[in-house]
């Protein structure tokens, strides 16, 4: 089982703060593409790669980063701290 | 190092002070302070600052991590605040201890720029009852580049 996390638009538009899922998907890549079948809101929010990042296990990551190990992944627009 | 991400108002005059009692032979203290930008009931009725627990704190800490390793420096703080705020009120704040001034307010100016897009927080404003998120502006990922 992996935990999703969502923040800011990407949890108010799926309308959850996060789940539990088990997924085959081998890359963060993948789990989106996973993500966006499963319904509509899914896919709108994760339709433009360029609108948001990913953490696995609070570290920053990249798209095509393995889920190998990954116990948490965050999905979340840029950063707008300071 | 001093870390601190919190819910509650912080007073950065009484910070300085306990932050430069704790430092030793320090030439140059540079210190910042971000506040709510706007009017209450005119331009902003509150911000809301949303933030990942965990993640928020490490991540602050690799970046100090950093700036130690760029720069000579004895010592650096960062508050920053999440939840409700209001105009006029205090979000975060950095410090930076260093034998130098250069050095210090490099290591401050580089720690804001990487708080602002490497940091987990996101910014809510609510202006006339109508919220909406902050988005990040290119010019703060240019503003890293800098610092590559």
């Amino acid at each position: 089982m992996i935990d999703l996390i969502y923040f800011s638009w990407i949890r108010e538009r799926i309308g959850k703060s996060g789940e539990s899922i088990e997924t085959k998907s081998s890359t963060v890549f993948e789990l989106i593409d996973e993500l966006r079948q499963k319904d509509t809101r899914y896919f709108e929010v994760f339709s433009d790669l360029g609108s948001f990042r990913v953490a696995i296990n609070q570290e920053l990551a990249s798209f095509d980063a393995p889920l190998i190990g990954a116990k948490e992944i965050a999905f979340f627009p840029p950063m707008t701290g300071g | 190092m001093y870390v601190s991400v919190q819910n509650e108002f912080f007073d950065f005059s009484a910070e300085v002070k306990k932050f430069s009692e704790s430092l030793e032979n320090v030439g140059a203290l540079v210190t910042f302070t971000g506040i709510v930008r706007g009017q209450k009931s005119k331009t902003l009725d509150y911000m809301f600052i949303e933030h990942y627990p965990g993640m928020t704190e490490a991540q602050i800490k690799i970046i100090i991590e950093d700036s130690f390793k760029r720069w000579k420096i004895n010592d650096a703080l960062v508050i920053h605040r999440y939840g409700k705020l209001e105009p006029g009120e205090p979000i975060m704040m950095v410090a930076t201890a260093a034998q130098h001034r250069k050095e210090a307010f490099e290591a401050a100016e580089f720690l804001m720029d990487y708080l602002k897009s490497r940091a987990p927080f996101w910014k809510k404003e609510v202006v006339n009852g109508k919220e909406h998120w902050v988005e990040a502006i290119a010019a703060d990922e240019t503003a890293l580049s800098r610092w590559r």
